[in-house]
């Protein structure tokens, strides 16, 4: 657990939106909105949610961290870095030949990693297997968190999952749904309409905590809650806003699968530092 | 004669039992020897002889429904914890609809998952072609890091079952539900990786998987009356393929002959035309499916009418050895 304060929290965030801005200039591809959406809920999850050893990722009591919309991997890779899996300047390697920073997040390419992800929905199926085989180990105190985007509950196989972990009553199972509203092709209420996305999962059987995704404290809270029921699993409505903190890519559906060119990426940084790290004030 | 203690095939001796029925005995044994073994289905789990090991191991057994893509998935992440999952479903299902997920949550992620596949093969008969799995030695074939296993038995799939619990390789055991000739014996050799020479021959090479083996021997004991010596190559991993054994034995006969109850695009006819071009071009005839569907029908009727059968290996092998 975390022995950071709110407000050293919120600035590390802001740091990492900043390393995922140059990250995505530098790799001159990648996706940009959800990254920086994400941001507060992996500072949270990194900085202070997951019972973690960076210095020993396969340490067998660690909690586990999935990312299933792999495309969101900068966020991970920055909070990864900051919280000493691996040296920051590494994050500049992101996409180029050789790197252990893929595209898309590959396990065996990185220790820390604990899934390869990238095509979409299947984080929630792995963690009911792993939550299943957890339970016939009997290690009762081991939390999976699953991050999913919003866009990613188009697939099927989220469904499959989302029944299979109710029937089973997977309670060490936390999904976090990044609900920023956008998915490539546009608007997700016009691609594919998820409302009502809470009466959804509350009908297949979750417990549903639905907060402000941009909140690092409401983050950690929601987790909190989270480890204390029992009965169900257990999903996070995490409202977001695509692109968080930089003024020009905020709810803007576009900036889904660019990265910023030199001199957005300049003025992006520009937005971020004037911050301070004040995100959440907007909130309140 | 070949010394790998086969059984004999001609005559009132001959028994026979479905290969999935080995399958079910050889996941008990491996759930017995190692307490990681688990076992999860697709709402299938008699058909696919998975009810064996559920009811020894009712605490090891996962029923999924009938969802497939979240079966091989909720593998991937029981393998991410230490364990050694069987999944199974009919073939045409797993590994017919979720390959993807096949892929990156088992081969990419290099999780030992072992998926098998039922019911493969035109010999399922009346249910016709949609549950005909033809095309799943091609798909599973070409991913990397994935073993593919054909039995040609029941008592193969047992053994193969065991050697695959053992293994920490992404793998596809591949079964047929007819009852199968049994060809060889409790003392016959099994190893991931190995092709096996089942009948010793000089002019022609039968390349054979799962099934088409006992065509094939019968073909072979036919055509040494005719005065013709036939190899018969059994190939139950198609994947790695033994490509000594191949190469071996058609710079030796010089002509080769697959067969398969499979798509030869892709198939057990597709991997050995793929290494003897490469290495040793040699005068092949590929028997299988050939780039079209099956049909209901009883097994045997469908056999005789896709030339799946020790009669039309003889008609090729004479035909090929007097060109
Ligand atoms: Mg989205």
């Amino acid at each position: 657990m975390s022995t950071l304060s709110v407000e050293q929290l919120e600035l590390q965030a802001e740091q990492i939106r900043e390393d995922i801005i140059r990250m995505l200039e530098h790799a001159g591809s990648g996706h940009s909105a959800g990254p920086l959406g994400l941001a507060d809920i992996f500072t949270a999850l990194y900085f202070d949610v997951l019972k973690k050893d960076p210095k020993n990722p396969s340490w067998e009591e660690r909690d586990i961290l999935l990312l299933s919309n792999g495309h969101c991997a900068p966020v991970q890779y920055a909070s990864m870095a900051r919280a000493g899996y691996f040296d920051v300047a590494e994050l500049m390697t992101l996409r180029k030949l050789g790197t252990r920073l893929q595209g898309h997040p590959e396990r065996t390419k990185l220790p820390g990693l604990e899934n390869t992800s990238g095509p979409l929905g299947c984080g929630l199926s792995q963690a009911s297997g792993m939550a299943m085989a957890m339970r016939m180990n009997e290690e009762h105190h081991r939390w999976i968190y699953v991050v999913m985007g919003d866009g990613e509950l188009d697939e099927g196989n989220v469904w499959e999952a989302a029944m299979f972990a109710s029937k089973n009553k997977l309670s060490n199972i936390i999904g976090i749904i990044d609900r920023n509203n956008i998915q490539i092709d546009g608007p997700t209420e016009s691609v594919m309409p998820l409302e009502d996305l809470k009466g959804k999962w509350v009908s297949f059987g979750w417990h549903v905590i639905e907060i402000d995704g941009n909140n690092v404290e409401a983050v950690i809270d929601a987790c909190a809650m989270a480890r204390a029921i029992i009965e169900k699993p257990i999903m996070i409505i995490a409202h977001t806003i695509p692109g968080k903190g930089v003024d020009f890519m905020e709810y803007d559906f576009n900036w889904h699968g660019a990265p910023p060119n030199h001199e957005q990426a300049i003025e992006a940084l520009h937005d971020l530092r004037t911050l301070k790290g004040k995100i959440r004030s907007e909130h309140e | 004669m070949s010394d790998l203690k086969l059984a004999n095939i001609i005559g009132k001796d001959l028994k026979t039992e479905p290969i999935r029925t080995g399958f079910g005995r050889g996941l008990v044994l491996a759930g017995k020897a190692n307490k990681d073994v688990v076992a999860a289905c697709a709402d299938l789990t008699t058909s696919t002889q998975m009810h064996l090991f559920k009811a020894e191991f009712p605490e090891r057994f996962v029923e999924i429904g009938i969802a497939e893509q979240n079966l091989v998935t909720v593998a991937s992440g029981m393998a991410a914890m230490g364990k050694i999952p069987f999944v199974s479903s009919y073939a045409a299902f797993s590994p017919g609809r979720n390959w993807e997920q096949i892929r990156t949550t088992i081969c990419l992620n290099d999780r030992p998952v072992n998926v098998v596949g039922s019911h493969a093969g035109i010999s399922v008969g009346p249910d016709g072609a949609t549950h005909q799995m033809l095309e799943d030695i091609a798909i599973m074939r070409v991913l990397p890091n994935m073993v593919v296993i054909v039995p040609g038995d029941s008592l193969e799939a047992e053994r193969a079952t065991q050697a695959l619990a053992e293994d920490s390789r992404p793998s596809y055991l591949r079964l047929a539900r007819e009852a199968t000739p049994i060809i060889t014996t409790a003392d016959t050799p099994f190893e991931i990786g190995r092709a096996y020479i089942y009948h010793p021959g000089t002019d022609i090479t039968i390349i054979s998987t799962g099934t088409m083996t006992y065509q094939a021997l019968v073909a072979a004991e036919k055509l040494k009356k005719d005065g013709i010596s036939a190899e018969v190559v059994h190939v139950p991993t198609i994947k790695p393929l033994d490509t000594t054994t191949i190469l071996a034995s058609a710079k030796k006969t010089k002509h080769v002959i697959t067969i398969e109850e499979a798509q030869i695009i892709g198939g057990l006819g597709g991997a050995v035309a793929e290494l003897l071009g490469e290495y040793q071009p040699t005068r092949i005839v590929r028997l299988g499916m050939k780039d079209h569907f099956g049909e209901s029908g009883k097994p045997d009727e469908l056999l005789e009418h896709f030339g799946l059968t020790a009669k039309q290996i003889i008609l090729h092998a004479t035909h090929m050895v007097s060109e």
